[in-house]
């Protein structure tokens, strides 16, 4: 729908607003550019609609060129909804919405009905609200309006800069909330300029986070929060988010991977001798298809080592363990409740795929406090 | 004082053809300069906001311009036009010039720039976004240019009828001549009284042209 090819806009004061940008957005995203301020998010979404001219580099959208269309002819089947709302004051809210309508050369009739049919969209009663200003109405009822008057010609591209951003925090929330609905609903194409994460995580498809004027990541909501590309995004997510989205994370990223383990007649000793060897502290038992049937510690060994021979004789008869998909959180509640130091991952058929101990709780401490390394898990083979 | 107005009352009522006559002629002579200053003016102004670099070098002219004494002014265009109404209408013209230009860029460049972007963003050409946008929201500004040029208009042609221009100025002038304040105020009240009903005739136009969605905010403003 949108492409961006190594887009380059220098404004002629020499500032360089946007570097070399790579961007494709597909039919039917609703994609977020995010950053800070003056990271060039405007000028991103200006250049689309050709309200700025990119410096070098090209823009498609629709797979034409669009440098090659007439700017006016552009902007009518683009929608644009700006953060200072821009109604027209002299104009009321049915002549507001029927604009672009009106400049395509719908007739009278056909604006009417589609005004008609706009209104309610948003909760607005076409009898009571088309005949009157702009200035009768709430703020939030005046965006409302600002968003319908961009899908008034049935645009498949909209762009939005920071259309929430002026609106107190309830009405910008209720405003989130339609848009939301209206989208699954109408399946545009979304471009939306914002710098409020939170609004990026609730209403977007994809985010494209911004850095003095180049994509620092572009990923899902999901990606940014679990695998933030570097400080800045995590810090620019804050810890509190993250910290949030980390819990969410399904137990199987962070588990060790492949934990030791031993057949149940395995004895005591060797067993002892394994522990020692791999340098951890307990081992998973299990039969000879990989399914789980117990943890055995080095503590246990130690205070059974006298009446036992076997892990099989002191493993604990019905072990505690969590199933793949289940999110980190639940999993350490439960090691915290059950005092266990360590807890088995498993799958629908009870077959050993991981195992969650104390020092997960660490690897998540750092991901909150960000970063110490690979996305997708921690390391492999060892553990505590 | 009695005397006096009944003297002035019956002058009045046996010359009234005559004067009739010199208030639409006076009224003319003020109207088409206002007219030109318009069709110039409005222009001019929107000119000025689209090409700032003229603002400068427009108004220091027309400020010049509105310095220069009428009868001055007449005299260097009476080289161009002759003696008589054209010479009029020119200098009058000079005068309601800077008024209206300096209403018209004014008005146009204080419309909030994000409509004029969101006008754009939206596929109106520069035309559409002058005419459906621009003018109409600089509308009361630019009225209150062309009421001051009106009544400038209105006070000035009063002495252009020294150069053969016509208007209420001839009997102003007649009584000044021949020392006769019931012919001065037989040709200033009228004159008075036109620039009264012009300024008020103003108001009602841009009552009635003013969108009541802009009315709104001013009464919301002033609350
Ligand atoms: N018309 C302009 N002329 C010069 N510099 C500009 C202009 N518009 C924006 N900039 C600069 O370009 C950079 C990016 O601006 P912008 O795209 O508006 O950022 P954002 O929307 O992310 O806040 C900023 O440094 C800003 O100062
Ligand atoms: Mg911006």
């Amino acid at each position: 729908m949108i492409r961006f090819e190594e887009v380059t806009k220098e404004y002629p004061d020499g500032t360089r607003a946007v570097k070399n940008l790579n961007l494709e957005i597909r039919k039917g995203e609703f994609v977020c550019l995010i950053g800070p301020s003056g990271c060039g998010k405007t000028t991103t979404l200006k250049m689309v609609n050709r309200l700025v001219e990119p410096t070098r580099g090209t823009i498609y959208v629709d797979g034409q060129d669009i440098m090659k269309v007439d700017p006016v002819h552009l902007r009518r089947r683009i929608g644009y909804v700006i953060q200072q709302i821009g109604l027209f004051p002299h104009m009321t809210i049915e002549e507001n919405i029927a604009l672009v309508p009106r400049l395509l050369g719908w007739d009278r009739e056909r604006c009417r009905r589609r005004v008609e049919e706009l209104l309610p969209l948003v909760g607005l009663d076409p009898d009571q609200y088309r005949h009157r200003y702009p200035r009768e109405l709430s703020g939030g009822q005046q965006q409302r309006v600002g968003v319908l008057r961009a899908l008034a010609a049935e645009p498949d591209l909209i762009l939005m800069d920071e259309p929430f951003g002026a609106l107190d925090p309830i009405t910008r929330e209720a405003l989130q909330d339609e848009l939301k609905k209206l989208q699954a609903k109408l399946h545009k194409t979304i471009l939306f300029v914002t710098h409020d994460m939170d609004e990026a995580l609730k209403l977007a498809d994809r985010i494209v986070l911004m850095k003095d004027g180049e994509v620092v990541q572009d990923g899902s909501p999901e990606d940014l929060l679990r695998h933030p590309a570097n400080d800045f995004v995590a810090a620019f997510i804050g810890r509190e988010r993250m910290a949030q989205a980390v819990g969410a994370t399904p137990v199987e990223e962070l588990m060790i991977r492949r934990p030791v383990t031993a057949g149940p007649s395995k004895g005591l000793a060797e067993a002892v001798q394994l522990m020692r060897q791999k340098r951890v502290d307990s081992v998973v038992v299990v039969d000879e298809d990989n399914r789980l049937l117990g943890v055995v510690t080095a503590r246990q060994i130690q205070q059974h080592r006298d009446r036992a021979r076997t892990l099989g004789e002191i493993m604990s008869g019905e072990p505690a363990c969590v199933e793949v998909g289940a999110p980190v959180t639940e999993a350490l509640q439960r090691m915290f409740v059950e005092r266990l130091d360590h807890l088995p991952v498993v799958d629908r058929e009870r077959r050993l795929v991981g195992l969650i101990t104390r020092t997960t709780l660490v690897d998540l401490l750092s991901r909150e406090g960000w970063p110490n390394g690979s996305p997708g898990g921690s390391g492999q083979g060892v553990s505590a | 004082m009695a005397a006096f107005l009944s003297e002035f009352g019956s002058y009045l009522v046996s010359n009234a053809d005559r004067l009739l006559e010199l208030t639409v002629e006076h009224l003319q002579l003020s109207l088409a300069a206002v007219g030109f200053g318009l069709l110039v003016g409005i222009p001019g102004g929107v000119l000025m906001a689209r090409f700032r670099r003229l603002v400068g070098p427009v108004l220091w002219v027309t400020n010049a311009l509105q310095t220069v004494p009428a009868l001055a002014l007449a005299g260097f265009l009476m080289i161009l036009f002759g003696l008589g109404r054209g010479t009029g209408i020119a200098v009058l013209f000079c005068y309601t010039l800077m008024p209206i230009l300096r209403a018209t860029y004014t008005g146009i460049t204080s419309v909030d720039p994000a409509l004029v972007e969101a006008a754009r963003g939206m596929g109106m050409t520069r035309w559409q976004i002058l005419r459906m946008v621009q003018l109409p929201l600089a509308l009361s500004v630019l009225l209150v240019g062309v009421r001051v040029a009106t009544v400038i208009a209105i006070g000035t042609a009063t002495i252009l009828s020294l150069i053969g221009a016509g208007g209420l100025g001839q009997e102003i002038f007649a009584g000044i001549r021949r020392v006769s304040d019931v012919r001065i105020l037989a040709g200033a009240v009228p004159a008075a009284l036109l620039a009264v009903l012009a300024d008020a005739g103003i108001s009602w136009l841009e009552r009635r042209l003013t969108s009541p969605g802009l009315r709104v905010e001013r009464s919301a403003a002033q609350s």
